[in-house]
């Protein structure tokens, strides 16, 4: 689909490129072959044939449910992130866009181990094709796998048809940041938009993600993650239909 | 029992954070402020260096006739300075409650720049949330 190397990678170094290529669902056309588990597994069987061993990628890295990675730990690194970022751009569009670069890096891996964890072993292995149900697993499992907790709401634009918006009343990154006000309209969550948006690309569902505070009463750090779908998913969609 | 004002010092003697509450106090100006802020961390660096059995924290209350001033330092030099009546006894808890804030909002907001003022929307509404209860 995209010959050159995507776009997104020309932050990096050229040594960065290549490493991560092999997990860029834009370098390569097989997409979303997963990975059969008996490749990755043959030397493990091959002396041991009877106990199949477990690789990292099937289990989650912390071994109970609770030894989760410390928020306070992720919050002093998110917001290193943020002013090393900021010293390296020009006004707060180039600021979301490079926060949302970085964010599309984890999406792309959060995507590929989710559906190997969770369809490597099944039967029939399946992906979502239609995009209502791929935004249901988005504000569900991916949220509950990135953050602990599903998002607070979908909504769908009344004005736009291709436009669809996943709301957290409280973003974990987020939580400790007060912007100051004269750069008011920056959302730092501009880094969780990067990680819906390589999820729907790696789907298929190629989009325009960003992030806008949308703040109320009660809930000040209220985040909306808005989806600006390309009209060739809406079209698709639209195929589907039967 | 009343608690009259919060200071937060670093570990230059910079008023870094000044709030009061309610209007016990007498209304000083901004520079009055960073004065009074600077001598009190001199008296207390004075206070670390008095004690008879080895290595000190300082001053932990200084108190008057109709106030007193509870003082926590922290591992690295800040120190939080809570103004109340004498009778107060939770200045302790207090000001452990507004460290935990100080390391939440403060240090982990990347807009704002260590030993420089504090001007975090989120800290001022945590101070108000630990103030009111």
């Amino acid at each position: 689909m995209h010959a050159a190397p995507h776009p997104r990678f020309s932050v990096l170094s050229a040594s960065a490129v290549q490493s991560s290529e092999h997990l860029s669902p834009a370098a390569s056309s097989t997409r979303f072959s997963l990975p059969s588990a008996p490749s990755i597994n043959t030397n493990a069987t091959a002396s041991k044939p009877a106990v199949p061993r477990q690789t990292i990628y099937d289990r989650p890295l912390n071994k109970i449910r609770a030894a989760e990675v410390s928020a306070s730990a992720f919050s002093f690194l998110f917001s290193e992130v943020v002013q090393y970022t900021q010293k390296r751009v020009n006004g707060i569009n180039d600021l979301e866009r490079r926060l949302n670069t970085l964010g599309y890096r984890v999406g792309l891996r959060v995507l590929e181990l989710m559906s190997y964890r969770n369809e490597a072993t099944a039967k029939a292995p399946k992906r979502e094709i239609r995009f209502l149900p791929a935004l249901m697993s988005i504000h569900t499992q991916v949220w509950r796998a990135v953050f602990g907790k599903p998002a607070d709401a979908i909504e769908k634009s009344v004005e736009n048809a291709d436009e669809y918006m996943i709301i957290d009343n409280d973003p974990p990154i987020t939580r400790n940041i007060s912007v100051p006000r004269d750069m008011s309209q920056l959302s730092c969550s501009s880094f969780t938009a990067g990680i819906v948006e390589a999820v729907l690309d790696g789907l298929g569902f190629p989009a325009r993600v960003t992030a806008h505070n949308t703040p109320t009463e009660t809930l000040p750090n209220r985040t909306t993650i808005l989806i600006k779908l390309e009209k060739s998913v809406l079209d698709r969609e639209e195929a589907l239909k039967t | 029992m009343a608690i009259w004002g919060l200071w937060v010092i670093n570990k230059a003697g910079g008023l870094v954070y000044q709030r009061n509450f309610g209007d016990g106090l007498p209304h000083l100006t901004s520079n009055e402020y960073l004065v009074l802020a600077g001598t009190l961390h001199g008296i207390h660096a004075i206070t670390a260096r008095l004690s008879p059995t080895g290595s000190s924290s300082g001053a932990n209350v200084i108190s008057g006739e109709t106030f007193k001033l509870t003082i926590l330092l922290t591992p690295t030099g800040t120190k939080f300075v809570l103004l109340t009546s004498l009778a107060e006894n939770t200045a302790d808890t207090v000001l452990q409650k507004v460290y935990e804030a100080y390391a939440d909002a403060v240090m982990k907001n990347p807009f704002h720049t260590p030993e420089m003022p504090i001007r975090t929307e989120g800290f001022d509404s945590r101070i108000t949330a630990i103030m009111s209860g």
